[in-house]
């Protein structure tokens, strides 16, 4: 029976969902989640993690991983007695598991921050505020990733 | 090398403003193999300071994941009029700067 574009779209849009494109053969090295964990303790060390007042906006599906547009957002009033000491940024699947370390203070008057990154492969992108208390905030997101980035041979 | 610095000439003080840099840089990872098979040596920009009158207001500690030609948008308070300087430094000695003024009225 000749499959029907609708049973092919279908199978298509399983496959991206799942993240399974084989787009990447080369990987020397790739952060696995021991290492994303490692990454993560070595700026909270013992502190616990809790979930909230941070956002990340990025788009959920990208075509390129090699400029992924990002934006990192913390519910915070930014003042002298309550405010955003620094923001970092992780991936789960990359040659290495840290993005960026971004650093502010109560005068940086709002907690966000932007950039572009590059995404070796479908995963999860997780950020994690230190507020001036010494409480740390985290907030996790998937990443669909068709083409990869870092690790493509040099032309 | 060349960097675009966006931040507003004026201001109200007490005002958030944004500030936006783009500079040029290759951002080499140091995963990536020539067809050869030969590792490419990483070079890229791992710290970017920004100075409002010489008092540092933003810093980044920068990753090989972080996308070629750096862009960063951060957030400041305008609270005097002044300079704000622009630091990149990386591998290989890399150092750049750039600056912008501010009236804040």
């Amino acid at each position: 029976m000749p499959t029907t574009r609708r049973q092919f779209l279908g199978i298509a849009g399983g496959i991206t969902v799942a993240g399974t494109i084989p787009i990447v053969t080369l990987r020397p090295l790739e952060a696995t989640p021991a290492m994303l964990n490692t990454a993560i303790r070595n700026v909270v060390g013992e502190a616990q993690l809790r979930i909230g007042k941070v956002k990340i906006d990025i788009p959920p599906l990208v075509e390129n991983g090699n400029t992924v547009p990002m934006t990192v957002s913390v519910a915070s009033p930014m003042t002298a007695d309550d405010y955003v000491k620094s923001i970092h940024v992780f991936n789960e699947k990359n040659p290495q598991p840290n993005i960026g370390n971004f650093y502010l203070n109560p005068s940086s008057g709002r907690a966000q921050i932007s950039t572009r990154i590059r995404l070796a492969d479908t995963q999860k992108v997780v950020a994690i505020a230190r507020l001036s208390d010494d409480s740390f905030w985290q907030v996790a997101t998937e990443v669909v990733v068709t083409l990869a980035a870092c690790t493509e041979e040099v032309n | 090398m060349a960097a675009l610095i966006n931040v507003p000439t004026k201001a109200k003080r007490g005002d958030v403003i944004e500030i936006r840099t783009l500079t040029s840089h290759i951002m080499e990872t140091g995963f990536r193999r020539t067809m050869g098979g030969a590792l490419v040596p990483r070079d890229i920009i791992t710290t970017f300071t920004c100075r409002y009158n010489g008092t540092e207001i933003f810093r980044a500690d920068l990753f090989p994941a972080i996308a070629a030609n750096p862009y960063l948008s951060f957030f400041t308070v305008a609270k005097e009029s002044g300079k704000f300087e622009f630091e990149w430094i990386g591998d290989n000695g890399y150092s750049s700067t750039a600056s912008a003024s501010i009236t804040v009225e």
